[in-house]
């Protein structure tokens, strides 16, 4: 056994992977080379197009029609490569298995999820209902679902995203395959679930003794599992180690800057800072001094009902308070209602009770027209920069909306202003006549931001700008954004789920769960000293980049969810 | 300016296809691609010409010596026609497509009869998408109240026979002319594309661009008609051309049940109508006028085929292995360049 644990499970050599477009191949990856062990994480790192994914797809034969694969790759001594389709499906599900990102859709919904279990069992093993059935419990006990007698007859409509994922895995885990690629696989998921999935993972990966390859663009992801390291770039690999060497020695320049965009939780604040301000932590305003941007006094928001569906009270009495040309960052769980209160400060969703006032007027049962008037002075960076900007207007003409619309400039005057926004966010001028669909991922939130900021709010709702977004171009849209802030002097209330992001950007930080705010205070407070334990749950969850000092982290949030 | 070079890198080689090219210009390309859809615009545009010009359109004449009223002595025994291989090769005659037992040109009537189908299908088309679109957008959009008044006015609409609404309409109006049986069946074929059109912007209105356009100050008005009628459509143009498609056939029906254009104006469906006897006896009175109808209603559903593949962003052509071995050659070739 020990030997034959040290042979790798997984050889690839040389592996290229095209596409073909328009009469010619264009090379998506190239010479690609790498061994995988028995009980070894591999983790594969790089930026969306990177070729990351179509590598490790084109082992399964899993291209789109227009890609082909090229080199070698052989699982157990047997070449994967140039298989027919009905021998792969042999190898798929039972020899390699998939994790993917999005557990909602990668689960057929019309079927429980045991069937979908007993179905990959049924479809490689002489097994009988009954028995591939008592085997599918087996499975979600051990990937730890609750009540998996029960569970096994679910839909995966039933189960929540964190539950899914794990029906996922032991979906994957049915026929013990001898290699496990997960494809971002915490990518879709909170911190706090993301936290519960790696650690399961972690577990799994002794007992089952297969070969993982963990792909993700998350450095903290990394830093918790990985055992061995492969950057890639642009479809080449440009560095490659065990994490302890890529983490502290990194060679390349790429790694080097790869590492230092991820935003690293505790680089901004020290938990001195609060110290020296005094022993007393406690004289907190929440309130801050002067004019408010914005101010909520026991604000409810809910969803009307719908038919059978009764109304769903998103917010329950929020207070919470923005001074002028303040940031305040706001984080909480999906579901938390951290968007709705984003929404409902641009007129998007009405005031059900209490009051929210925005620049001084209240939004609560406002008037059409007055709306229009607030509108002028506070303005929203959606989340998504795929669906936020219209696919059918050329960019300059969405950045220029506003401002047409509220009359402020027309003609060459209005053609004078979107060049100058599009200076301020850093794209050439020459890109106001392009569609969204030619621009990266990045470019397009820049285009978001140059909206929002068209009318020069004093008020700008930052609704998970940079989720959507690699940690690379993250961190360049984030000082971008700083750059701005400071230069516009805008209010801004910050929403995200990534507690790192917040802390580069707002001094002051409010949490919030199940539609209440659980905690506001000084950045240094929250993250170093907070107060309550859901906050704490949440600092505990967050993956840093450092395999040390994540170990330590894991250690220390193991302990604390052993107290609660 | 750096960033923004290394920021375009991401999804490049899925671009490489529409660089610099709008999604109206992306859409075209698609469809001239497209080989069965292109020769179907040929087919047709060569039947438009023809029946245009041959008998001329209104006032304006034509090149051809007969009008399909008139009167001519039967050329061939029976009126067959004079179409065909004679002496000394191919040869068009005076009656190409031979005369029915009183004299009449067939080509003439047939020429006249595609002019008034095809001008019954162009004005479904259009009124039949300006109703379903603008009932559609309003009800998708607004949503609640006025969905529920729209949508059940549709479901009313949609269950009572199309063939009977016809029928009561087409007697009503239909021997004026073409245009007014067009229009009259324009008001109960609009249903499919109004609820098409509402799916689509029940979806659309949820997408976060029109949540900004909101945010920038935009009126519902503006919201429909420039922020999310653009985005649908690729679903209207599709469904429109199937309509027109339907129309023909349902005018064509109608005519023929004599609820449609009468006597003395013909259309394709009435000269199938007239003739459906002769059919063992002079089978070119009744091949004629279907050939037409065949033809016009299977181009214009290739077109429509067309459209729909063109405004599928997920339509990726396999290529063929002529293009394959093409780039593979192109391949080897910048290999070698590189080597020397």
């Amino acid at each position: 056994m020990s030997t034959d644990a040290k042979s790798p499970i997984l050889e690839v050599r040389d592996l290229g992977v095209e596409f073909f477009v328009d009469g010619e191949w264009f090379p998506a990856a190239q010479d690609v080379s790498y061994d995988v062990r028995p009980g070894e994480v591999l983790a594969i790192v790089g930026e969306s197009g990177s070729g990351k994914t179509q590598t490790s797809m084109s082992l399964l034969g899993l291209l789109p029609t227009n890609g082909r694969a090229s080199g070698s790759a052989r699982l157990a001594g047997r070449e994967l490569l140039g298989l027919s389709h009905k021998q792969l499906s042999k190898v798929r599900g039972k020899d390699v298995a998939v994790i993917f990102q999005e557990p909602m859709t990668a689960l057929n919904p019309v079927y429980t999820i045991g069937f979908q279990i007993v179905e990959t069992l049924r479809v490689h093993f002489d097994i009988s209902p009954k028995a591939a059935r008592a085997k599918a419990i087996e499975l979600l006990r051990m990937v730890d679902l609750p009540d998996p007698e029960k569970s096994v007859d679910k839909y995966p409509h039933q189960l929540s995203g964190g539950q899914r994922q794990r029906a996922m895995i032991a979906q994957a885990l049915a026929c013990e395959p001898k290699l496990l690629i997960a494809d971002e696989p915490t990518t879709a998921l909170d911190v706090t679930v993301q936290a519960e999935i790696l650690k399961l993972m972690r577990d799994l990966r002794h007992r089952v003794d297969a070969g993982i390859i963990l792909i993700t663009h998350d450095m903290g992801v990394v830093a918790d599992l990985s055992d061995r390291v492969m950057v890639m770039k642009s479809g080449r690999v440009v560095e490659a180690g065990t994490a302890d060497e890529v983490f502290n020695r990194p060679q390349h320049a790429y790694t080097r800057q790869l590492l230092a965009a991820v935003p690293h939780l505790g680089s901004m604040s020290t938990p001195a800072t609060v110290a020296e301000a005094g022993s007393v932590v406690e004289p907190v305003e929440t309130t801050p001094a002067g004019e408010l941007a914005l101010e909520a006094n026991g604000l409810v928001i809910e969803y009307p009902a719908r038919g059978r569906v009764p109304a769903f009270r998103a917010i329950k009495g929020l207070d919470l308070h923005i001074g002028k040309g303040e940031v305040v960052g706001l984080v909480g769980e999906s579901g938390s209602g951290k968007t709705t209160v984003g929404r409902a400060a641009v007129g998007l969703l009405p005031v059900a009770d209490g009051s929210l006032k925005v620049n001084g007027v209240e939004m609560a049962g406002i008037k059409p027209k007055a709306l229009r008037a607030v509108r002028q002075d506070v303005s929203i960076v959606f989340q998504d920069p795929g669906s936020s900007l219209n696919p059918r207007l050329p960019i300059g003409e969405s950045i220029g909306e506003p401002l047409k619309l509220h009359r402020v400039a027309e003609g060459a005057d209005l053609n004078k202003r979107v060049e100058a926004l599009l200076d301020h966010v850093q794209l050439p001028r020459a890109m106001r006549n392009r569609y969204p669909h030619e621009l990266s991922g990045g470019q397009r939130q820049r285009v978001g931001i140059a909206r929002a900021l068209a009318l020069e709010p004093r008020l700008l709702i930052a609704d998970e700008p940079t989720s959507a977004l690699d940690v690379s171009v993250q961190a360049r849209v984030l000082e971008l954004f700083q750059e701005l802030q400071r230069e516009y002097g805008f209010a801004c209330l910050f929403i995200s789920h990534d507690l790192a992001v917040v802390e580069i950007l707002s001094r002051r930080i409010a949490v919030m769960s199940k539609g209440d705010l659980v905690e506001v205070g000084p950045r240094e407070q929250i993250l170093h000293h907070p107060r309550e334990d859901y906050t704490r749950r949440l600092l505990a969850a967050v993956p840093v980049p450092d395999p040390a000092e994540q170990k330590l982290r894991r250690e220390e949030r193991d302990r604390l969810l052993a107290t609660v | 300016m750096s960033t923004v070079q290394t920021d375009s890198v991401e999804n490049a080689i899925e671009l490489k296809e529409v660089e610099g090219l709008s999604q109206g210009r992306i859409v075209l390309r698609r469809f001239l691609r497209h080989r069965g859809a292109m020769a179907s615009i040929i087919v047709l545009a060569a039947i438009v010409l023809l029946v245009t010009t041959s008998i001329g359109w209104g006032p304006v004449p034509g090149w051809w010596q007969h009008g399909f009223r008139d009167l001519s002595p039967v050329a061939n025994a029976g009126g067959a026609p004079t179409m065909g291989f004679g002496d000394g090769g191919f040869s068009f005659g005076a009656h190409p497509f031979g005369q029915d037992n009183i004299g009449r040109d067939v080509f003439a009537m047939v020429m006249r009869g595609t002019q008034q189908s095809l001008t019954v299908m162009v004005v479904i088309g259009f009124f039949a998408t300006l109703i379903g679109v603008v009932l559609g957008a309003l009800s998708g959009y607004f949503r609640g109240r006025s969905d529920n008044i729209i949508m059940r006015f549709t479901d009313m609409v949609i269950t009572i026979p199309v063939i009977m609404i016809g029928a009561i309409l087409g007697i009503l109006v239909g021997g004026a002319s073409a245009w007014s049986l067009a229009i009259a069946l324009s008001l109960v074929t609009w249903t499919t594309m109004a609820r098409l059109v509402r799916a689509q912007f029940l979806a659309l209105r949820e997408l976060e661009f029109v949540d900004a356009a909101r945010v920038a100050g935009a009126s519902s008005f503006r919201i429909m008609f420039k922020h999310i009628l653009p985005n649908a459509i690729g679903v209207i143009i599709v469904n429109a051309t199937l309509l027109m498609a339907s129309a023909i056939l349902l005018e064509t029906a109608l005519s023929f049940l004599g609820f449609g254009i009468r006597q003395p104006e013909v259309s394709l469906g009435t000269l199938i109508n007239e003739y459906q006897a002769a059919f063992s006896t002079r089978p070119w009175l009744f091949w004629w006028p279907g050939v037409f109808i065949v033809t016009i209603a299977l181009c214009v559903n290739f077109i429509g085929d067309g459209l729909r593949d063109a405004f599928d962003p997920r339509q990726r052509r396999i290529p063929t292995a002529r293009a394959l071995a093409k780039a593979d050659a192109k391949k080897a070739a910048k290999a070698l360049k590189a080597n020397a």
